[in-house]
């Protein structure tokens, strides 16, 4: 099969999408002809569908967002690029107070079929204002759903799927991902929300991960093939809705579960979903639940301590060996 | 001009929002609406002159002081009761109440407790309009405290520079709860920021709905034309305190004494009379007719059911 980039594959999703339906068109700082977007995804949109469809905006989230949700109840579906996850913080009121809640506070008379795409991530020392993964926060808010597309295949899948959908959708990505190139097929498929992915099977230790820490959770797993341990990595590919089931499932199977998340521990994303676990699944545990996350920092500069506050193999490794003895 | 059956018809529709903001005064009084109303008492004709130049297709948005712009709109008296009683009958089901009435039907996008929320979601209903190549234009209430937001900023100068169909309606009653407009701005006229976006700024009379209604005309106008938002300033007054039980005893009595001799409804009750153009026995005529509406309106928000516990868990998501 051809293999193809994350960011490409997000260009594919939105370029097919665009191509289907008229009513979706994406908004964003410097997501146009001239730069592309920050991180090129929306590479060559604007030449094929025109500077009305491909807009750049001026340097102001808020407005970005409410632009959105306003074309969004009144007919449109558009696709809001915000450059850093970090910066979603200055459209917080539009995301969490009116997207996510206007259909509920107006009884169900419409609907906010728009999607908000942003990167997450550390590990390009970019520091603390561009770094974090805040993905937890946007869980916390009903009305809204939350897509973690770990490879190119669910980046395409689920953002044509995100595109479709009639809800305020937070689609985050990670800055670290943009260049993976891996097998994407060229015929048209969507994912659905809600639907993990087993990753890599396993009996012995679960570990769930999401985003660029699906890749380091594979790498630890193939180490620690080497000492025995045989890891089942768990993608939920969407916070919200969770799939408990396919997450429970797993621990049923195992037993020991390690939750690997890269964003700050407390309250963070490995808290819900050990809660989770702890609540329906406790019987099956044969150790305590492990979270892996990063320690409650905001993220540093300098690559020697933005790497010591990331989750690695190594982390992981040892969490897993712990749960297992 | 206008011809008499649409001067009728506004100071009907003024007289509407008078008497059923005086009615939510008193339900309130009486311990039956829960939480907090704002009333428009005294700013009535920012609303009606407003939607006068509106066509039905067209677009609001609104605020925390929303009553009137939702009958403006021309919204139910009765659901919106209704709704203000946390009733199952009301526009959102009892989920939203007196801050957040909307109406999709009648192009009525909502109202919002955040102050200063609404104007980047009017912009985005006018670039819609814009990509759907309709010829509606969009309304977006909103008032002298709120232009002190960063979304007032961010959501007129996005309009600006992509010319969406936007009336920005300031609704300047130069407080914002306590806070006096002169207080928080230097400048008088609010309109003066328009400069700022390259756009028109036009403060008018707000308690005079002929020259709101005619400000509003002409900067619909020129939306439908493609040719870009307005900043409508329209100074007015509220009437009553800000909320529940504000007694508004932070405003000279003077200044209350000299806007309500500008009031809005009794100004046009003269001039039409004046005119010629209505007689008293007319007059009469329709205050008896807004009365039993606004009955009817009470008795079926009364008589409503409340919504099923349960209905909580509903319309997050669809
Ligand atoms: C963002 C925000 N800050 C504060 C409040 C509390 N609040 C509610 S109404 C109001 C005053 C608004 O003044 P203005 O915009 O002039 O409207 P008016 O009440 O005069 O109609 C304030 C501060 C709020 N609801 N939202
Ligand atoms: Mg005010």
């Amino acid at each position: 099969m051809r293999q193809i980039t994350y960011a490409e594959a997000l260009n594919e999703a939105l370029h097919e999408e665009m191509e289907r339906d008229e009513k979706v068109f994406i908004l964003g700082e410097d997501v146009g002809r001239f730069w592309q977007g920050a991180f090129k995804v929306t590479k060559g949109l604007a030449e094929v569908f025109g500077n009305e469809r491909v807009r750049d905006t001026p340097i102001s989230e808020s407005a970005i967002i409410g632009v959105a949700i306003g074309a969004a109840i009144t007919g449109m579906r558009p696709v809001a690029e915000i450059m850093f996850g970090d910066l979603t913080t200055l459209a917080m009121d539009q995301i969490v107070n009116q997207a996510a809640k206007l259909r509920y506070m107006f009884g169900g008379q419409t609907k906010v079929p728009m999607v908000v795409r942003t990167p997450f991530g550390a590990g390009v020392s970019i520091a603390a204002h561009l770094s974090q993964s805040f993905e937890a926060w946007f869980m916390h808010v009903p009305g809204l759903k939350v897509v973690v597309p770990s490879t190119p295949y669910e980046a395409k899948g689920l953002l044509k799927t995100a595109i479709r959908d009639d809800n305020p959708i937070m689609f985050l990505e990670h800055k670290l991902l943009y260049p993976i190139k891996k097998e994407v097929p060229k015929e048209e498929y969507l994912i659905p929300f809600g639907k993990a992915d087993i990753k890599r099977e396993g009996k012995d230790v679960t570990i769930i991960s999401t985003l660029f820490m699906v890749h380091k959770a594979l790498a630890a797993s193939e180490i620690l093939a080497n000492d025995g341990i045989d890891v089942e990595v768990v993608d939920p590919r969407t916070l919200l809705p969770l799939d408990k089931n396919a997450l429970i499932n797993s621990v049923k199977k195992t037993g020991r579960v390690v939750i690997v998340s890269e964003d700050c521990k407390t309250a963070g994303v490995g808290a819900e979903i050990a809660a989770l676990i702890a609540e329906e699944a406790l019987d099956y545990l044969d150790a305590p639940i492990i979270r892996v996350s990063e320690p409650d920092t905001p993220i540093p500069f300098s690559p020697i301590l933005e790497q010591f506050v990331i989750p690695d193999e190594r982390r992981i490794s040892n969490a897993v060996k712990k749960v297992v003895h | 001009m206008l011809d008499k059956s649409r001067l009728l018809n506004i100071y009907r529709k003024m007289l509407e929002i008078r008497y059923f903001e005086e009615k939510v005064f008193e339900l309130f009084g009486r311990n039956l609406i829960p939480g907090t109303i704002h009333l428009y008492t005294g700013q009535e004709a920012v609303a009606v002159g407003v939607c006068l130049a509106l066509h039905p297709q067209d677009y609001i948005t609104s605020t925390h002081r929303g009553h009137g712009h939702a009958i403006a709109k021309g919204a139910r008296l009765d659901r919106i009761m209704a709704e203000i009683l946390g009733k199952k009958t009301g526009y959102c089901k009892g989920k939203g109440g007196s801050m957040h009435i909307a109406d999709f039907d009648v192009g009525m996008l909502g109202a919002t407790a955040v102050v200063g929320s609404a104007l980047p979601i009017a912009s985005g209903a006018g670039l819609s309009i814009k990509l759907r190549g309709t010829s509606q234009v969009v309304a977006c209430f909103f008032g002298d405290g709120a232009s002190n937001q960063g979304t007032f900023h961010e959501g007129i100068n996005m309009a600006a520079i992509w010319n969406l169909p936007v009336l920005f309606v300031c609704e300047n009653n130069f407080y914002a709860m306590g806070t006096r407009q002169s207080s928080v701005m230097l400048i008088e006229n609010i309109a003066e920021r328009a400069v700022a976006y390259g756009i028109p700024g036009i403060t008018v009379d707000g308690n005079d709905v002929l020259a709101v209604y005619e400000a509003a005309l002409k900067a619909a106008k020129r939306a439908r034309e493609g040719k870009g938002p307005t900043l409508l300033e329209c100074r007015t007054y509220r009437q009553r305190g800000h909320s529940r039980f504000d007694a508004a005893t932070y405003r000279p009595k003077e200044e209350v004494e000299a806007w309500l001799k500008k009031d809005p409804l009794k100004r046009f009750q003269a001039k039409i009379i004046d005119m010629g153009i209505i007689k008293m026995d007319e007059v009469y005529q329709i205050e008896q007719d807004v009365i039993k509406i606004l009955e009817d309106a009470v008795i079926f928000a009364m008589e409503s059911p409340f919504p099923e516990p349960a209905e909580a868990l509903k319309d997050i998501y669809a």
